[in-house]
């Protein structure tokens, strides 16, 4: 068990976001978190990633309490997340961008007289990952310039580069064209095999991306669970198909089971 | 072009007439306050509208240490300015970097405005607006006691200030090209992102107020030995204004643009000055000139063509 959360509830003024939710995330594992707007998702990640305190409840990251214990503290420890909104630096280029990401991991930033150009392992470290998500041969370019589906692999890969045990990835392909949508994730998945990360948590609603990469998908309404199972069994599973996926929804390339 | 540029430096004193050397003195002592103040604008993102604080804070240890305690060595007048603005600088940045962008400014500014009212009401210590006066600091252990004053002025402390100039200059290079520099600049761009880095955001915007603090208080105990006077207006706001102003001028984006700033503002500032004595009027034209046609600077006109967007390339 990687990441155990107990009972969380979280409430904004009367509004209840999270209304007692369980969950509990293995060593390799690749789990998707879906569920229809305002079903508590964003809360939960928040929760789970220590950026918001649980109202009540328990987040445990390899058996230590995380609740609020904010982004800097949770790299540290071995967590890392993504944005729904691309997060980039517009002007550093894609190489800083990573070696930013490596010293960083390394707790070199507060070298204040060294040469960063002089330090070999960044910046080898940092082209290493670059070439993982097909970003080197444009390593030198500001991000700014880069296409939407550049920025977002970019985004991912600074994520990946602090060599995170478990990942938090929320709407990986959001703003990424159909088209490109399955190639990011091909990157993705890879390049977490590769860097040893063991889980990956997604919130996503590309139902096909959700299908056809999780080993488990936990369903989100108003605030609970409702339910956690396999790809195979929440297909069959008629609540989550009416509240969460909708009957309208064609889930392309992957017959009903 | 920077060789060049040093050469001409040196030279200047031999060459130039003696007028322009002097106008070097303020240009130099602000270079180095620019190179501090442009560590928080122009590679942290955060915009200081109380800079005056830490030159005042400079300029009145040289005229403390001179006068009332006859302490005239240049080199402990300098150490000690950088310590007293480190010490000013700790408590106060580690409160206005808790906040960002126009609640910083205020901050800063708010700051700056405590400390000129201090100078201005606490006369007994710093003579209120008449301010105190600052004897002739020894440089290198010597007094130079042969060379009335211009000659002190336009030779050694000419190339004392140059010194002082170009080892700043090296120091801030090395900072900027250093792994610190560069988590500065995540936070500049992006604070959000930095900290899912595990960049811890606050530390470095304390640590980069402070070196930048100690920048302006050494520019601010270079900028006051060639008048021999110090006064509360030296801490004024819109003193800090001016160097705002000097940023933007030369190009907050370039590493050499505040320097350019600080030189195009001392000459125009005289120029204009002689001919106009509203020279503020004409100031306040070319600023909003700038800031309209360009927000890079005058280094900003200089720069490469920016990289197409992905949008333009096709």
């Amino acid at each position: 068990m990687i990441l155990e959360a107990q009972d969380l509830r979280h409430r904004y003024g009367a509004y209840v976001a999270l209304d007692g939710v369980s969950l509990s995330i293995r060593e390799n594992e690749f789990v998707s978190i879906i569920g229809p707007n305002g079903a508590g998702k964003s809360t939960l990640i928040n929760v789970l990633t220590g950026a918001l305190p649980p109202t009540e409840g328990r987040v445990r990251f390899k058996g230590r309490d995380i609740g609020g214990i904010g982004p800097v503290a949770l790299a540290r420890l071995g967590m890392a997340r993504t944005f729904q909104l691309v997060q980039i630096f517009p002007d550093l280029t894609v190489l800083e961008t990573l070696e930013a990401a490596v010293v960083s991991r390394l707790g070199r930033g507060l070298r204040l007289f060294a040469s960063l150009r002089g330090d070999r392992a960044v910046r080898a470290e940092a082209l290493e990952v670059a070439e993982l998500f097909g970003l080197a041969d444009r390593a030198g370019l500001p991000a700014r310039v880069l296409p939407q589906g550049d920025k977002k692999l970019l985004d991912v890969a600074s994520a990946f580069t602090l060599r995170p045990e478990i990942i938090l990835l929320d709407e990986p392909t959001s703003g990424v064209s159909t088209a490109d949508k399955h190639a990011v994730m091909e990157i993705l998945v890879g390049a977490a095999r590769r860097i040893g990360l063991r889980s990956i948590i997604q919130v996503e609603h590309d139902m096909d991306i959700v299908f056809g990469y999780s080993d488990r998908i936990i369903a989100l309404h108003q605030g609970r669970v409702l339910a956690d199972d396999t790809p195979a069994a929440i297909r069959a599973d008629a609540r989550v198909v009416d509240m969460v996926i909708g009957r309208g929804a064609r889930m392309s390339g992957s017959p009903p089971c | 072009m920077l060789a060049a540029v040093g050469i001409a430096a040196v030279l200047m004193p031999l060459l130039a007439p003696l007028y322009y050397v002097t106008l070097m003195l303020p240009f130099m002592a602000y270079g180095v306050v620019l190179l501090g103040f442009n560590l928080l604008f122009g590679y942290t993102g955060l915009v200081s509208f109380g800079h005056a604080l830490f030159i005042g804070i400079g300029a009145y240890t040289g005229a403390v240490l001179t006068t009332h305690l006859g302490i005239r060595q240049m080199e402990v007048i300098l150490l000690v300015a950088a310590l007293a603005a480190a010490v000013a600088a700790a408590p106060v940045g580690a409160l206005c970097v808790r906040y960002v962008k126009i609640y910083f400014g205020m901050l800063t500014l708010a700051f700056g405005m405590v400390f000129y009212t201090f100078l201005l009401k606490f006369y007994r210590i710093t003579g209120g607006d008449e301010g105190m006066r600052l004897l002739r600091p020894y440089l290198l252990g010597s007094e130079w006691a042969g060379f009335n004053k211009t000659a002190y002025l336009v030779g050694p402390y000419y190339y004392y200030s140059l010194a002082v100039l170009a080892l700043a200059t090296l120091v801030m290079w090395r900072i900027v090209a250093s792994p610190f520099g560069l988590c500065l600049r995540t936070i500049r761009d992006n604070p959000v992102k930095a900290e899912s880095l595990g960049i811890g955001v606050p530390r470095y915007r304390w640590y980069a107020f402070m070196i930048s603090a100690v920048y302006a208080a050494v520019g601010g105990a270079l900028l006051a030995p060639p008048t021999g006077n110090v006064d509360p207006t030296l801490a004024y706001w819109t003193h800090s204004g001016n160097v705002v102003f000097m940023v933007l001028l030369g190009g907050f984006a370039s590493f050499w643009g505040p320097l350019l700033g600080a030189f195009v503002f001392i000459f125009l500032q005289d120029t204009v000055m002689s001919v106009f004595p509203y020279w503020q009027l004409v100031f306040g034209a070319v600023l909003a000139v700038l800031v309209i046609f360009a927000p890079g600077g005058l280094m900003g006109l200089f720069a490469p063509r920016p990289v197409p967007l992905a949008s333009e390339r096709g």
